[in-house]
């Protein structure tokens, strides 16, 4: 019990901001992972990262006009969302161009909101904040909308779930078979900007693809099936989350003592760390069947 | 009216106010093994986008039992060309050959013994048992042939259209593919049409050829279509056939050998 004690600063179990922190980083990072599997398998990983991009603007202006930030995540994530899909997302060049000339738009942007927020307001971090996010800061009235949001997003990704598979087997098949593929991309792209706006509130805009890319990414190097990859990039998740965040509040009696670290640090090092892991044994994507990847793992 | 399962009457398609194709006339019944033959770019994908209703017709009809083509017709299974898909995608063979009877569904499934039996039928009887639990994106073209054919079977299609599934395969794949699709078509009455562009891997099985060239087809048994003068009026130039140690050439000659030579490379006949 003493070894945990150590491991388990006191107060842990007794903070508040702890369990809002808990709470919202569990729901989230099960969104996000199992968003980020269908979003590795679509090949839009480069899309997640823009709407982060373009969240950063929205959250840096909320911050501006005084709003929660989460909400200038999630209104200019969707938005994106929206105009990504009317100008053809599903054309690659299409695509890649447009959504490159958007970012330096966006992030411009940000930059001014930022400058123009901290001349404004005595509020100190703001920048950071919303670049790197704040989970022991968030506003317990916020929580229902986070996690109702985020209810929302994998509820849609779960309802959409063999659709996706399908499409991503063959969009002409999956539109033979009657599947609106148009309509599935739109939807899966609007859950997408809200598991990237509420990573934004648990690690930062500018961080969140992380949690979103790199569980489900370690996922697909070491499952095969949808279901259990889909399960254990969420365990890979809420792992690396609930880990980030007891690292960071033991962090306060690290040096400099009295100045936590950030919590998307650890989380972030976290889930990197883990992809890494991967490496170290034979990815199960040989055709061989699962006893030599066994065998792999007792020989480390 | 008529035991057709597939009738196209007069159909024609322009697309981007360029004819496609034109006037195509041709039946499938169940059972019959129809090859859908021609070179690269002559119509065939679009002919098959028609029949499956990704792509409307300007003019003609589509008819499945005689009547006109339902906008979702679960009695046609498909297996495209090529998969889109990376070798990390988190599907594994099985995964894909249950999606064949409700990838098209939303909401969640549970899994369940029957359906577990079913897709293991299903891969015995395509030959793909073997690799049942490995990812399809790391699989070579034609074990993912196998595949598809085994997806597109399990949700009882009577007519089966492939798209090309012998382009870039080995030649004993090649015989393997067309073996099988020649068996579900004798053993299940499935009526399987297939698009290539070289007609002799199918000569032994196919009981009718539709030869596309020009935007136009020819239909009949090959005996009846691989002649010169009917090619030749598909093609609109001369076309010479030569048969050679079993095997059937197309050779177009429009000016001089060098020519001729060039021609059949375009017409992809030539291997």
């Amino acid at each position: 019990m003493n070894i945990l004690r150590h491991i388990i600063e006191p107060g842990f179990f007794g903070s508040g901001p702890v369990h809002i922190a808990l709470a919202v980083g569990t729901v989230v990072a099960i969104t996000s992972a199992v968003t980020g599997v269908f979003t590795v398998t679509r090949g839009q990983s480069f899309a997640g990262h823009s709407l982060a991009d373009i969240a950063t603007t929205g959250g840096s202006g909320a911050f501006l006009v005084g709003l929660n930030q989460f909400w200038g995540y999630l209104a200019f994530g969707a938005g994106a969302a929206a105009f990504m899909e009317m100008i053809g997302i599903q054309r690659r060049r299409g695509r890649d161009v447009a959504t490159g000339v958007v970012l330096g738009a966006a992030l411009g942007l940000a930059a001014l909101f930022l400058y123009l927020g901290t001349q404004y307001s005595t509020t100190t971090g703001a920048s950071f904040t919303i670049l790197f996010g704040s989970i022991f800061v968030i506003t317990p009235s916020t929580v229902p909308a986070l996690i109702v949001s985020a209810l929302l997003a994998l509820g849609t990704v779960i309802a959409l779930a063999r659709v996706l598979l399908l499409s991503s087997l063959s969009p002409d098949l999956a539109a033979a078979r009657g599947v609106p593929v148009r309509a599935v991309g739109a939807a899966f792209l609007m859950a997408l900007a809200v598991s990237v706006a509420l990573s934004a509130v648990v690690i930062g805009a500018v961080l969140s693809t992380a949690l979103l890319i790199g569980p489900a990414a370690t996922a697909l190097r070491v499952t095969k099936g949808p279901v259990r990859a889909a399960a254990v990039a969420a365990g890979i998740g809420v792992a690396a989350t609930w880990l980030g965040i007891l690292l960071a509040y033991d962090s306060y009696y690290w040096p400099p003592a009295g100045r936590g670290w950030p919590v998307s640090f650890f989380v972030v090092t976290l889930v990197v760390g883990g992809y890494l892991v991967t490496y170290l044994r034979r990815p199960v994507t040989a055709a061989e069947p699962a006893p030599d990847a066994e065998h792999a793992c007792s020989a480390l | 009216m008529s035991a057709d399962l597939l009738r196209l009457e007069g159909v024609g398609v322009s697309l981007g106010g360029r004819e496609v194709l034109r006037d195509v006339s041709l039946t499938v019944h169940p059972g019959e093994f129809t090859g859908l033959i021609g070179p690269n770019g002559a119509g065939k994908t679009t002919l098959l986008r028609i029949i499956l209703g990704l792509q409307p017709v300007t003019r003609g009809a589509v008819l499945i039992d005689g009547a006109p083509r339902p906008p979702r017709d679960a009695s046609i299974g498909y297996v495209p060309q090529k998969l889109g898909i990376e070798p990390d995608t988190p599907l594994r063979v099985r995964d894909v050959v249950s999606l064949g009877l409700d990838g098209h569904k939303f909401g969640i499934r549970l899994p369940s013994r029957a359906r577990r039996e079913l897709v293991d039928d299903m891969l015995t009887a395509v030959g793909a048992r073997r690799y049942a639990d490995a990812r399809v994106g790391e699989l070579s073209g034609g074990e993912q042939q196998r595949v598809m054919i085994a997806h597109a079977l399990i949700g009882r299609p009577r007519l089966l259209l492939l798209d090309e599934p012998l382009a870039n395969l080995d030649i004993s794949s090649e015989q393997g593919i067309v073996s099988v699709l020649a068996r579900l078509a004798r053993a299940e009455g499935i009526a399987v049409l297939l698009s290539a562009h070289d007609m002799n891997p199918l000569m032994p099985v196919m009981d009718r050829i539709v030869y596309v060239a020009a935007g136009r087809v020819a239909v009949g048994t090959a005996d009846e279509v691989v002649q010169p003068e009917v090619l030749s009026g598909l093609y609109g130039q001369h076309v010479d056939v030569i048969r050679v140690h079993g095997r059937v050439l197309v050779v177009a000659a429009p000016e001089g050998i060098d020519a001729a030579e060039a021609a059949a490379e375009d017409l992809g006949v030539i291997r």
